[in-house]
């Protein structure tokens, strides 16, 4: 296959960037996106160009470090598919491809396809978590859970913490990303009592990064690679609504 | 060097909780006054960090990643054992140490083996009160599954998202203790140099991933959490950046390198597709539950496999090992496989590959059980591959995935290095020479939730450590020596990639050191690594500058190391002139072709001593002794 | 104390209103709460507006009786109004810090969620509002209204929508409407986290009906008069 590439390339955070076209050749359809990429950086190497920078690690769809705007929608065309488990077999010979770098205020870019995703960590110290020190757990079947909210649960945490839903969200929003967090502690028992508490300081950590607000144009949903429900975001905003009406967490 | 384990004398079933109880600790009002170093955010690093921060430890964590969460247990599918016997089918404390002593082929520490049983049932406890949603039955209790040949229901999962979920905890846990202003994470931050002083671990050189900045950092401990060394194969299931440069360093420094020749190899991964293949993608285990293995019995036979009648398919595992048939272990699996293409029999474009078959199972069962089962693992197959396992059958071939070999520690996890610990995956582990599916989650949580906290306080409560300044010539020493190498590597510029003689390496690796070894194969890959390391330094290309994001020059130092450590992997594979577990060597196996341990020479752990540039390593031996496990021979006949 | 505790009574916590208000999830419960108020007055004012075809008695006797009682009357027009107010203040707050969360934007984008409907809300929300200042001085006050007769509503009405344009632009505001409401009368539930799966695909039937509905009410006043089924 021969592709053209148009790839944002930007040295670093203080320059401007611009997009920058390549020829691909010798694309095989069975490779990856990213072994695509690999195989560029290999030949703009051989021509003594600095490689493409985009970060990745696992390529199985779980680490969530990798993702970039492949022709507009965040980890390209296929659906619940995270960019490294995207294959060239989905695009056609001859096909221009756009490759930038997820767009948003407390997403800045680093290097090419690089961003600091460092403020969903910020919103997980706010409260993404339980507090249970080591060694004060009891014994893991005294706690009773329901089968339906251990699965659904389940679902929410399945989140990567990739940041296509910002990326992808016309509000620049991480509603997705937080709510999941949010979700996933207030759906068990073992979240129950930081319940209050922890859905207010995540969602002003959200907000305190500079993320925009949820509107419901449900971008997210159709780019997350792990098809996280905006069902999660509504649960969110009741989350906090109850806690609000039931005044914990606050003074 | 002396290996002394240190292991607690008396019965087994008491040495953990005796020697607890007999360790020192630390006034909590001095807790605050000692910093710990810990090398990586993975499940051992993270939960080992969130623990001592607990404790009050100032801890400083570092971590590659541009987040912890990204650590490669993230990656980990099946689950994690417990001996909680939850399904009253006879699983105890013992039958789990037995067990995983046996499926190490009797290369483990016992009584490190039977602490870890003993912490398993710990782990689940604490990881459930975190949130992990572990799977459920109805009645709200937890559900277990049998998992890689045991024959017991002792194995935790998340769906197949069990190492995610895991670590997704621990790094919650580590977060609070970020947030509470215990621990100071340096994510984007990789280790380059250990530094000692007065003979003690007492800091790290490390290099800003985003500024290029190198800088020291000091403490009255080290802990190395950095996981395993797959990738020095190029081609593994680990994720790509994972890399032994950590513990390398830390070798290089005076650590023990234990049995580097143990990698374990795991038989169901999507086979090789081409050239540009950057990575492998394992399988999870239970499809060999309901899929069965066969090739063609005629040799380059090209046929789809619909066309292969019955009397004209091998159901090799079936036919070798009647009673296990499909569920071997994962080396005896994946050997097999090995022999049935190298006769040429194997399937797919470049004929590495056996066929996974699962027609029969979904005759039997129907396509919905089936789906139900295994749907996610069929739909990623058909992602990767195009090809729809419910229609033809899928193929698989083994790969690397796991390193058994690691830094050599004592009971306490501490390494030759006094105040250098090292836990999960970058330890020598308590998996012997082959490790069972589902227990190196537990090893990594037992070492960083229930293990190091104990043994770490103990040795800061009874080490008499000066303080050490950042301004020590040992730190600039060794800082100098680190940028020197960046200097290096960026001023070569040659012609190759490091990419490519990374899989020049891996593929001589794989061929020599493999699945298979002999005396002459591993003599050849001795001769060779050196040619390679010396085109790898006089050919190198690494574009690019030192003070800015620079992934090729990360990667170009981690290839670096893979070219070092290759050689002491395949001395060590020499060196151990028997068959055990993973390591196959073709000279030593028993008449009907099995591994051939031979205890009386080799019932010992291998410890490599660095010797310098030029010296050959100096072996080790830490004497194993079996009071509770008699050795035997393995049989899945 | 520990650590945990510490760092959480160091942060100041501002009064719950404040912060209420202040958060994306808060602001936007205003939103939906206010913008409920304006589904329920477009409801209500549709069907009063309906009896345009029972005949002149019948609506000028009906908004006879809406303006007897002045306490009343004003008191749902503050209701309306603080509504209105509210829910323009908190989408233009939203809109920047929206705005602002993207400086630099994509070279392509491709929606593959959104709706014609959701991307639109901040065009249709201000035309809705420029459309409420005109309306108020064409048929509440008559500013803009040639042939105004005090408290003729049904005349007004009629002479009103004959002139072709004014049809027009109440038709197209109505189009407007029906966009806005498409999404926003489904979405308000989401931002008031009523979801439930059981019910969420009522919940967005019933939006789109009630949508249908009032859209459908509303431009049947202009499009009788000007086919001359009332006159
Ligand atoms: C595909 C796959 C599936 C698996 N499934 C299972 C399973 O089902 N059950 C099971 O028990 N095991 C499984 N395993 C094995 C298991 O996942 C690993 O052994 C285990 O997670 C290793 O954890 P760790 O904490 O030791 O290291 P890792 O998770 O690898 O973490 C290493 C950490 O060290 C950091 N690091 C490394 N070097 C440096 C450096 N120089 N400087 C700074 N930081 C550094 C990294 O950033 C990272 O944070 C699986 C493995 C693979 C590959
Ligand atoms: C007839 C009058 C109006 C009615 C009935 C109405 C109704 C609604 C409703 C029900 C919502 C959904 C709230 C939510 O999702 O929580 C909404 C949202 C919104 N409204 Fe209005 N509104 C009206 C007028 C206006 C005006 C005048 C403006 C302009 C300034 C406006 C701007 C918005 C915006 C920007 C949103 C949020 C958009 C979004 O969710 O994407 N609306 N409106
Ligand atoms: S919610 Fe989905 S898109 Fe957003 S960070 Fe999580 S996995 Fe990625
Ligand atoms: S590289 Fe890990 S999710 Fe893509």
């Amino acid at each position: 296959m021969h592709l053209t590439l148009n790839v944002w390339r930007q040295k670093n955070a203080s320059v401007k960037g611009k997009l920058v076209r390549y020829e691909a050749d010798d694309i095989n359809p069975d490779m990856s996106f990213l072994e695509m990429l690999d195989v560029v950086n290999w030949q703009l190497i051989g021509k003594g160009e600095e490689p493409i920078a985009f970060e990745h690690d696992c390529r199985e769809g779980i680490c969530g470090s990798c993702g970039m705007m492949i022709n507009g929608v965040a980890h390209g065309p296929r659906p619940a598919t995270a960019t490294c488990q995207l294959h060239m077999r989905h695009f056609k010979d001859g096909d221009t491809i756009y490759i930038e770098p997820w767009r948003s205020r407390a997403f800045p870019v680093l290097k090419d396809l690089v961003v600091d995703r460092s403020a969903f960590d910020r919103i997980i110290q706010a409260g993404g978590y339980i507090s249970v020190s080591t060694g004060s757990a009891p014994e893991a079947n005294s706690v009773l859970v329901t089968k339906q909210n251990s699965d659904l649960a389940m679902d929410a945490a399945a989140c990567i913490g990739c940041g296509a839903c910002v990326a992808a969200c016309p509000n620049g929003s991480a509603s997705l990303f937080t709510s999941a967090k949010i979700s996933h502690l207030a759906l068990l028992p073992q979240g129950q009592p930081e319940r209050e508490g922890r859905v207010i300081k995540m969602v002003e950590a959200m907000d305190r990064e500079g993320f925009g607000n949820c509107t419901m144009h449900r971008e997210c949903e159709a780019v997350c690679p792990k098809a996280i429900s905006v069902n999660f975001i509504a649960r969110m905003n009741r989350e906090y609504l109850r806690s609000l009406l039931k005044g914990e967490g606050l003074p | 060097m002396e290996l002394n384990p240190k292991i607690p004398s008396g019965p087994i079933e008491q040495s953990w909780d005796r020697h607890r109880s007999e360790m020192k600790l630390v006034n909590p009002a001095n807790k605050r006054k000692h910093t710990i170093i810990m090398v990586g955010s993975g499940l051992a690093g993270a939960s080992a960090a969130a623990s001592l921060a607990e404790l009050g430890y100032q801890v400083l964590c570092f971590c590659y990643q541009d987040s912890p969460r990204r650590a490669h247990s993230i990656a980990a599918q099946g689950g994690i054992n417990a001996a909680k016997n939850y399904r009253n089918d006879g699983d105890s404390v013992y039958r789990l140490f037995y067990d995983t002593v046996k499926g190490g082929d009797f290369r483990s520490r016992e009584a490190n083996v039977y602490r870890l049983a003993q912490l398993s049932v710990n782990i689940i406890d604490q990881c459930a009160a975190q949130g992990v949603p572990f799977a459920r039955e109805y009645s709200g209790l937890l559900d277990n599954r049998s998992f890689g040949g045991a024959q017991v229901s002792r194995t935790f999962y998340a769906r197949g998202q069990t190492g995610q979920q895991l670590l997704l905890g621990a790094y919650q846990a580590l977060e609070r203790q970020i947030h509470a202003g215990q621990v100071k994470m340096y994510p984007r931050t990789e280790m380059l140099d250990l530094v000692i002083i007065d003979h003690c671990a007492r800091g790290i050189v490390a290099r800003n991933l985003l500024t290029g900045k190198i800088e020291s950092y000091v403490a009255d401990a080290v802990v190395l959490a950095t996981g395993g060394y797959a990738n020095v194969f190029y081609l593994s299931t680990n994720a790509k950046n994972s890399n032994a440069t950590a513990i390398w360093r830390a070798y290089k420094r005076g650590a023990a390198f234990a049995n580097p020749c143990f990698t374990q190899i795991h038989p169901t991964c999507i086979p090789v597709s081409g050239h540009y293949q950057s990575k492998l993608t394992l399988m999870s285990e239970s499809l060999r539950n309901d899929g069965r293995i066969w090739v063609p019995k005629q040799k380059d036979d090209k046929r789809p496999a619909i066309q292969i009648l019955m009397p004209e398919r091998d159901y090799y595992l079936e036919r070798r090992y009647p009673s296990f048939g499909n569920l071997v272990p994962r080396d005896v699996a994946s050997r097999a496989a090995k022999e049935v293409c190298d006769e040429g029999r194997g399937v797919g474009a470049h004929g590495l590959g056996v066929y996974l078959d699962f027609a029969e199972a979904i005759k039997a069962s129907g396509v919905a059980v089936i789906r139900e089962k295994y749907g996610n693992l069929f739909e990623m197959y058909e992602r990767i591959t195009a090809e729809n396992p419910y229609e033809v059958p899928m193929r698989i071939y083994p790969a690397v995935h796991y390193t058994m070999g690691g830094l050599w520690v004592d009971y306490n996890l501490m390494s030759t290095i006094t105040g250098l610990f090292v836990i999960g995956e970058a330890n020598f582990s308590d998996h012997g020479a082959n490790r069972l599916g589902a227990s190196a989650l537990m090893q990594g949580l037992a070492d960083g939730y229930f293990i190091l906290p104990y043994t770490l306080s103990d040795y800061l409560a009874t080490a008499k450590l000066d303080k050490a300044p950042l301004d020590h010539p040992a730190f600039h020493e060794s800082e100098g020596q680190v940028a020197g190498r960046v200097k290096k590597l960026l001023s070569i510029k040659g012609k190759r990639t490091a990419d490519s003689i990374h899989q020049e390496l891996g593929k001589l690796l794989w061929n020599n050191c493999g699945m298979v070894r002999t005396k002459r194969d591993l003599q050849h890959a001795l001769e060779k690594i050196p040619e390679i390391r010396e085109e790898f330094w006089r050919n190198v290309n690494v574009l690019g500058v030192d003070d800015e994001i620079n992934q090729a020059l990360e990667k170009a130092g981690r290839v670096a190391d893979f070219l070092e450590l290759a050689e002491v992997m395949c001395l060590d594979a020499l060196e151990r002139a028997e068959s055990c577990g993973c390591h196959f060597r073709e000279e030593f196996q028993t008449p009907d072709g099995e591994a051939q341990r031979d205890d009386e020479h080799f019932c010992h752990v291998s410890a490599w001593e660095y010797a310098g540039e030029q010296g050959k390593p100096v072996m080790h031996k830490e004497l194993l002794e079996f009071e509770y496990v008699t050795p035997s021979q393995r049989s899945y006949k | 104390m520990s650590v945990d505790e510490f760092s959480m009574s160091a942060e100041k916590r501002s009064h719950w209103l404040l912060s209420f208000w202040r958060s994306t999830v808060g602001k936007k419960v205003v939103m939906a709460l206010t913008g409920a108020i304006g589904v329920g007055y477009v409801v209500a004012h549709m069907l009063g507006n309906l009896q345009v075809f029972e005949g002149a008695e019948k609506i000028n006797a009906y908004a006879a009786l809406l303006k007897s009682n002045l306490g009343l009357l004003w008191t749902a027009r503050s209701i309306l109004i603080a509504a209105v107010g509210l829910h323009i203040v908190a989408a233009y707050q939203l809109a920047r810090t929206s705005q602002k969360s993207r400086p630099v934007g994509y070279k392509r984008w491709r929606s593959v969620g959104s709706d014609f409907a959701s991307r639109t809300m901040r065009w249709t929300g201000p035309l809705l509002g420029l459309f409420i200042v005109y309306h108020l001085l064409h048929l509440t006050t008559g500013a803009v209204h040639p042939d105004f007769v005090e408290a003729d509503v049904y005349q007004n009405v009629i002479s009103g929508f004959r002139v072709w344009y004014v049809s027009v632009i109440y038709i197209v505001a109505m189009l407007m409407l029906a966009l806005h409401l498409y999404h926003g009368a489904w979405s308000m539930f989401e931002s008031l986290g009523v979801n439930h799966p059981k019910y969420n695909r009522l919940i967005r039937a019933l939006a789109t009906i009630l949508t249908a509905i009032v859209v459908a009410g509303f431009i049947a006043i202009p499009a009788a008069v000007l086919l001359g089924f009332i006159s």
